[in-house]
Parts: structure tokens; sequence; C-alpha cells
């Protein structure tokens, strides 16, 4: 009796799976669902409108944060630097070189992202504490440097406006309609990208490096390669988060922790990905709306809403570490999107 | 004169650098975790000074009787309720916590005693200084926080070295498990060192606090600064953090020199050029053994 409870699972066939019928369902889902959102300016009102345009930009945020901590074991203290790149950028050939306001946000993102090769060259030697202040050093010299810019347009602990470049070329409604594709594009660009990404080669060696960094560059997984090109995608996606806000508020404080460049990001950042369940690909996608949804419906004053996001982030990191879609995943065998591979045995089981 | 000026008052900011930074050290050498509230603490401390200074008008030194320790109780708590189960999480773990307890500790200061600056009186000894050339004056305060530093880090050395608790941390950081099975209880000396590591803070804050006025969101910047002279001095060495911390003064004062508004900017250049130049020697000795291999 034993001896075939033991035998029989060996006897039967395995095989790989990547897609199952829920993922190619709620892939196909999501498709569709990112399609019916593109029709948000025609169906919605402009409050929703709004409030969605918060929601895009803040799961960009998380996806990218998660990347960086749940695939590449990086975390970062300093992705505001490039929210804040991104945004100064895009008023730079906005406000200063006259070019349209959305080309501006997608040359910012491209600068970021330009900026972050260096960058990564020097902190992706460090390792996990030393990375994370390293990381934080470099959003404050962005800060610095932009607050001490002699130019009229940038400089300034004031902050700084991009009203002009997008009322001279729109009126206020053709503006948010913009904005808001804007917004849902990159929010579809880097969901699909960091999609590909992770189920690429280089997926398969990040999640090596996680586990053991040492183990993985033995077996010839090239580390620094797989890392800077996370920390390269994270710091674009951060910079189109930054554009996105910009052109939702139209002006931004370069210092203060609550500026473009301020720390409250990285709050939320980690508030998001602890929640919705570090190191998953959907986990991102699910504190962004628990975020949106806490800052929307639950009128808390401002200092109330950051002691509440670092008590119930610290909450999550000690008591429930896998987030909320980690801890279903884990119960019920579901991936919604198929970025891992699963082993399923010949019955289905 | 003014740029060695410049240098000197460097020095001395570089003293109280590493007074803010021994316990980040030490909790580092123990436990390899960096606790990102620690100048977080180093603020409540002042906080707390401040509190007592109002409501019983005793001098600000005096004040260090109660705070440091109650500085020893909130450390040793913390480390029991969450650094212990962050460190059991894994090693991004207690960086995640750590960061929401500069978040929640931040914003809770703001609430209690608003986003205004307060300060500290230092006595006496806050006017004074030493007119050492005509250009050159060194206030006896800055030079009276070197000397702290000096007396922290030494006293921490001696610990480490002489005493029972000191061979306790060391066998710990060295290796738990094994001092484990020789009978040391590495959660008590884990909990002993946060306590050691959360009163430096607290003294650090005080002395920050009548060094200039502070604010709610200062924990950040000047926690920045704490890391990066522990990161220059070589993560976790005691001596080296002093070094570090007078490296990265130094730098923020020659920075000041060149344009007032260049202080911050020139300590984050120069702990930027130290880390490229470490991960250029890094590159170059994997290179080295590349070669030697092929």
């Amino acid at each position: 009796m034993s001896e075939s409870a033991v035998a029989a699972p060996v006897a039967r066939d395995f095989r790989v799976q990547r897609w199952s019928w829920v993922s190619v369902l709620f892939a196909g889902g999501l498709a569709g669902i990112v399609t019916v959102l593109a029709f948000g300016p025609v169906l919605l009102g402009e409050n929703t409108q709004n409030n969605l345009i918060q929601l895009y930009f803040l799961m960009i945020m998380a996806m990218m944060w998660n990347a960086l901590a749940g695939y590449g074991g990086l975390v970062s203290v300093g992705q505001q630097g490039f929210i804040g790149l991104g945004a100064y950028a895009a008023v730079f050939f906005s406000v200063q070189h006259g070019l349209n306001p959305y080309m501006s946000m997608l040359l910012g993102t491209l600068v970021a992202g330009a900026v972050a090769i260096p960058i990564a060259a020097v902190v992706l030697w460090l390792r996990n504490g030393a990375f994370a202040i390293a990381t934080w050093v470099v959003a404050e010299v962005f800060s610095i440097l932009v607050s001490l810019d002699p130019n009229p347009a940038i400089g300034g602990g004031t902050g700084t406006s991009a009203l002009l470049p997008f009322n001279l070329r729109y009126d206020p409604t053709h503006r948010l309609h913009y904005t808001y594709w804007a917004a849902l594009g990159a929010v579809a660009v880097f969901l699909l990208l960091l999609f590909v990404l992770l189920r690429s080669r280089l997926g398969g060696s990040l999640q090596a490096i996680r586990d053991d960094e040492e183990a993985a560059a033995s077996v010839g997984v090239r580390v620094l390669l797989g890392k800077g090109v996370l920390f390269v995608v994270a710091g674009m996606g951060c910079a189109a988060a930054g554009t996105v806000i910009l052109a939702w508020q139209l002006s931004v404080l370069p210092i203060g922790p609550d500026s473009i460049f301020g720390i409250n990001w990285t709050a939320r950042m980690i508030f998001m990905v602890l929640v919705g369940g570090i190191g998953t690909f959907e986990g991102p996608i699910i504190g962004a709306v628990v975020l949106y949804v806490l800052q929307t419906y639950v009128s808390i004053s401002g200092i109330w809403y950051f002691v509440m996001l670092g008590g119930i982030a610290i909450g999550f990191a000690l008591l429930l570490p896998r987030g909320i879609w980690g801890t279903i995943q884990e119960r019920f065998n579901v991936q919604l999107l198929p970025v891992g591979y699963r082993l399923r045995t010949g019955d289905g089981r | 004169m003014t740029w060695f000026a410049a240098v000197v008052h460097g020095i001395l900011l570089g003293g109280f650098y590493a007074l803010l930074a021994s316990g980040l050290a030490l909790l580092f050498g123990v436990m390899r975790i960096i606790n990102l509230a620690h100048g977080s603490l180093a603020l409540v401390g002042a906080y707390m000074s401040f509190l007592l200074v109002e409501h019983t008008g005793m001098s600000t030194y005096l004040t260090l009787l109660p705070v440091l320790p109650g500085a020893l109780i909130v450390g040793y708590l913390l480390q029991r309720t969450m650094l212990e189960r962050s460190l059991r999480a894994g090693q991004l773990v207690p960086l995640l916590t750590t960061f929401g307890l500069l978040i929640v500790i931040a914003n809770l200061l703001q609430k209690f005693f608003s986003p205004d600056v307060h300060s500290l009186d230092e006595g006496a000894i806050g006017t004074a200084a030493w007119q050492a050339t005509s250009s050159l004056a060194i206030p006896w305060f800055d030079v009276l926080t070197l000397g702290i530093a000096v007396a922290v880090l030494g006293g921490l050395h001696l610990v480490l070295r002489h005493t029972q608790l000191g061979r306790e941390l060391r066998a710990t950081a060295s290796d738990a498990d094994t001092a484990e099975l020789l009978g040391v209880n590495s959660r008590a000396v884990y909990a002993r060192a946060a306590a050691i590591a959360v009163a430096t803070a607290a003294l650090a804050g005080v002395f920050y606090g009548m060094r200039t006025g502070f604010d709610p969101n200062q924990g950040g910047a000047e926690l920045l600064y704490a890391f990066e002279a522990v990161v220059i001095g070589g993560l976790g060495s005691l001596w080296g953090t002093l070094g570090g911390g007078i490296v990265l003064g130094v730098s923020q004062e020659i920075g000041a020199q060149i344009n007032p508004e260049y202080f911050a900017l020139g300590g984050h250049v120069v702990f930027l050029a130290v880390l490229v130049g470490r991960s250029m020697a890094q590159a170059s000795r994997i290179r080295y053994a590349l070669r030697r291999l092929a």
C-alpha cells in the first residue's frame, strides 16, 4: 500500500506548462480590459478619468519597484529620482524648447533611461542596504542639481510649471483625454515589456540571481547584465510615471518629501508591492488598486495617510510577506499571467 | 586661509557624522542590516529632549539622563518586536520594515510637533569659540561633539574588545549559529546591540538639535549623511566610520566654500566617487582573476 503511494506519481508523465486555461482567459481578459479602458474619454466622466490617471501612474511605479525588488533582489529607495528626472526632462523639452508636451513626455522617459545606464554601472556593484542608500543619494543629487539649475524654466526650489505648453496646444478637455491615453498607454507598454522580459531567458536568470547570486554567477548567469537591464527599464518606467504626474498636475516641486523627487513616492511603491505581493507579476497591480481605493475613498489627512501606509507595509512585511496575491497564489496554485513555469502531472494535477 | 578653515570645520563636522553613524555601523557590523530609521530615531531623541526642556526647564545636557536610558529600552523593544522578525524573513525585509518605520516616525513627529523648526539650547558653550587665527574660529561646541564621538567610538571599541558582551557580540557577528552552540543567546545579544545603537542615535540627535534647528522631515537627510560616512569608512568598521565622517564633513565644507548651495552636493559627489572607485577596483580584480583562469 505504501509502495503504490510512493511509486504512483513517479510513473506518471510530467509536462512543463506555461499557459493554463486560466491564464489564457486572463491574458485575453486583460487585453479586453485595456481595450475597453482605452474608450475611457468617451465613456467616463472627467472625475473618473482623473482618478484613473492616478491609478495608472501608481500601477507603473508599483510594477517597476517590484521588478527591481521582487525579481532583481534590489531594494531601491531612490526611484523617486527617476520620477523627478522624467518630469523635469519633459519640462525641459516642452517649456524650454517648445516641443509638443506629449512628445516631450516620451523624450523625458528615454532620457531617464539613458541616464540610468551609467548609474547602474556604479550602484549595481552594491548589495542590499548599501544599494538602497546609493540609490537614495543619486535621487538626492538629481533633486539638488535640478533645484540649482540656473535655467529659469527648470531651477528654483519653488518648482516649475508646464501649464503653458499644454494650454497653448490643447483645451482642458482634450488635454485630459490625451493625458489619460498617455497614462494608459504607458501602463500597457510597460506591462507588456516586463511580461516579455520576464518570460525571456533573462527572466529565468533574474530569478536565479534573486534566489542566490553567487550560485547563479557560478553556473554562468550574467548577473550584472540582468540587473542592469532591470535597472534601466525600472528607471524608464518611473520616469514615464513622472511625466504622467507632470501632465496631470501641470506643476512640480523639486525639494521636499512630497515633491516630485520626494521620498513619499518610495513609501507608496513599497506599500503597493508589499500589500499586493512582492515577486509576483500580478501583485503590484493589485497593490496599486488597493492604494488607489484607500486614497480615493478613505478620507484621511495627509499625515495619518503616510503613518498608515508605513504601518501597513511593516505589518505585511512581517505577517504576510507574500502579500495578497502571493498568498492566494500559494493556496490555489493559480497564475493569471504566466511568467513562470508550472510542473503538471499527466492526470492534470 | 578660508580653505584651511573649511577643512578644519569639515573635520569637526565629521565628528558629528561619526557620532550619528556609530550606532548604524555597530548594527551593520553585528547583524548585517542597515537600519533606515536610524536618523528618525535620532530625531525622536531630539524631540524628547525638547519636551523635557519645555516642561521642566532643565539644561539640555541633563535631559540626556532620562533620554538615553529611554532610548536603550526603545532599541531593545524595537529589536524584539520588529527587527528580529525582519531578520528571520531574509536580507531584504529589514530594509523594508525600517523604511516603513522611517515614514511612520517622520509623519508622527509632524503630527505631534508640527512641521515647524525646533531647536535645543546648547548653553554657554554654544557661543564660545577659540580664535585660532584671524580667519579661523573654532567653536567649542563642535570640539565637544567631536570629543563625544571619539569617546563613543572608543567606548564601543573597548566594549567589543574587552567585555563579555563584546566577546558575545563578536562571536554572534562572525557566526550566529556556532555562537549559539557555545551557549551564547544570540537574540539577547542582538537586542543589546540594538539598544546601544538606538541610544547612540538619541545622543547624536540631541547634539544635532543643539547644533542646528530640526524639523520632522530631516531624519532622512541626516540619515543619508550618516550612511555615507559608514559606507565611505568601509561598512561596519568603527574607526573607519570616524574617517568616513571626516571625509564627508570636509567634502561638504569644501563644496560650501565653492558655493554655499553646494554643501550637500559636495558630500554626495565624493560619496559617489568613492563608489565608482570601488566598483572600478572590483571590476579590475575580477578581470585579473579571469585572466589568471584563462
